[in-house]
């Protein structure tokens, strides 16, 4: 059994979303670099260099790559002989979320009812996905998610019928109707099987795997080759000006699912797809 | 060759702006999105006075992140701009020129753009750090009460944008995505 004072959980998640905004995670950079050579349309290229000088820029400077510095989405994972000690999790969690958009300078956008609409105005509640591993570690992954590119996601029960054709159809259409409005080059999490929920889940989990590591299931890994070459042969490219590289990556999970269902969900994030993890 | 224009926008200056231009802006412009976009509306309805003279203007779609003590702003990239898509026309019709955002126009703002003679513009999204260099000075206009969403004038010099939808209702977002698959076939 290892004890963990909650104190030590808000350092943390306060550290991690400043460090997500401010900073561009190496295996997109790398990524982008790749895209750039690979681009021949000047125009895309110059955007693709845009992007990784205001990466620069902001590690330099100390301030968010982004305007939208998103909702916080924090991932934890629960080692089953970790005792928490000073307090409750939850709201260890979103003190540390209070703390880090107060004093990273990070903007305040969430409001506290979908209808009502007012600004909480210290950017809580998080979103807290919880799950409980062996061990006596407790792993904290903090992924502030911008709403331009929440907005363009989708989620569809297809029938069993549908099948593998089914979900490349519904990945590409959910992709040409984002068009230029999530930031391309975009990162595409995809979710297949489960519930409902579940599914959406998984899309969301999917955008936490660098871009440079695929699926271990060779199957799967073959399909994120395909749909990502799919997707970039659609033309949109960086920033939706034409182009190659309308994604860095394709990052599919799965889950078994029911007889009558086959449930796809598609998580767009922009090209940052910003999170920052910590083991403790 | 990047064109430099300056604000307030003229007829004739917006006219000789076409889809796919590299533009450097310099002058005041205002800060506004969805909830700022609603009041100002409700007001026209109402068929009170704006809080600022929006002939020839420029709106920018942007929520900043707060600036640091020194700087005039925080992080300040463009938003989605369709989300103001119920709210431009009106705006075009009572003199707005330009708009900044992100990502595509319905067709009714394609018209108005038409209409009015108007012009959008994107920003680059996520180059958020990148275009806060640019915003030299901010003044808050209205609506404090919305925080990030506040109404604000900048002073913005040089700041790099692209002509998306001109005048004539040429959309670059089409132009530029097909021209790039023509040259790959």
């Amino acid at each position: 059994m290892k004890e963990i004072h909650v104190s030590k959980i808000v350092e943390t998640v306060k550290k991690l979303c400043i460090d997500a905004n401010y900073y561009l995670n190496d295996d997109i950079k790398d990524s982008l670099f790749k895209a750039k050579e690979k681009e021949t349309f000047s125009l895309a290229q110059n955007i693709l260099d845009i992007i990784l000088e205001n990466a620069d820029i902001a590690k330099n400077e100390n301030m968010p790559m982004c305007q939208d510095t998103g909702m916080a989405v924090v991932f934890l994972e629960i080692g089953q002989d970790v005792h928490i000690t000073g307090g409750s999790l939850e709201d260890a969690v979103n003190e540390g979320v209070r703390e880090g958009y107060s004093e990273g300078y990070l903007r305040k956008s969430v409001v506290g009812d979908p209808i009502e609409r007012i600004n909480t105005k210290d950017n809580t509640p998080a979103i807290i996905h919880y799950s409980i591993v062996p061990g006596d570690k407790l792993k904290i992954t903090v992924a502030p998610k911008g709403f331009g590119s929440e907005n363009m996601s989708q989620l569809k029960m297809l029938k069993p019928a549908d099948g593998i054709e089914g979900v490349k159809d519904f990945v590409l259409k959910a992709v040409k109707e984002a068009g230029p409005n999530p930031c391309p080059p975009i990162v595409v999490g995809i979710g297949i099987g489960g519930t409902f929920e579940k599914a959406a889940f998984l899309a969301k989990k999917a955008l936490l795997r660098p871009v440079n590591v695929k699926n271990s299931n060779p199957y799967y890994a073959k399909l994120e080759e395909e749909l990502l070459e799919k997707i970039n042969s659609l033309g949109i490219g960086p920033q939706g000006f034409g182009g190659r590289t309308t994604a860095l990556s394709v990052n599919i999970e799965t889950y078994a699912t029911h007889i009558a269902g086959l449930p796809v969900a598609v998580n767009i994030n922009c090209h940052a797809t910003r999170h920052s993890e910590a083991v403790l | 060759m990047k064109k430099k224009i300056t604000t307030p926008l003229t007829d004739d200056a917006v006219k000789e702006l076409k889809a796919g231009d590299s533009v450097l802006l310099t002058g005041y412009i205002y800060t506004a999105r969805d909830a700022a976009h609603k009041r100002l509306v409700e007001l026209l309805k109402e068929g009170k006075n704006l809080p600022f003279d929006i002939n020839g203007q420029v709106i920018y779609y942007v929520g900043p992140t707060p600036a640091k003590e020194g700087m005039p702003i925080g992080s300040a990239g463009p938003t989605t701009s369709y989300r103001m898509d119920p709210y431009a026309p009106k705006l075009l019709e009572i003199g707005l020129k330009g708009m900044i955002g992100k990502g595509s126009r319905n067709d009714e703002v394609i018209n108005a753009i038409k209409k009015y003679n108007g012009v959008y513009f994107a920003a680059i999204g996520g180059a958020a750090a990148l275009t806060a260099k640019c915003v030299k000075s901010s003044e808050l206009i209205a609506y404090e009460d919305l925080g990030a969403e506040a109404i604000r004038r900048l002073y913005v010099e040089d700041l790099p944008l692209i002509v998306v939808i001109d005048s004539d209702g040429n959309n670059y977002y089409e132009i530029g995505q097909r021209e790039y698959l023509n040259s790959t076939k």
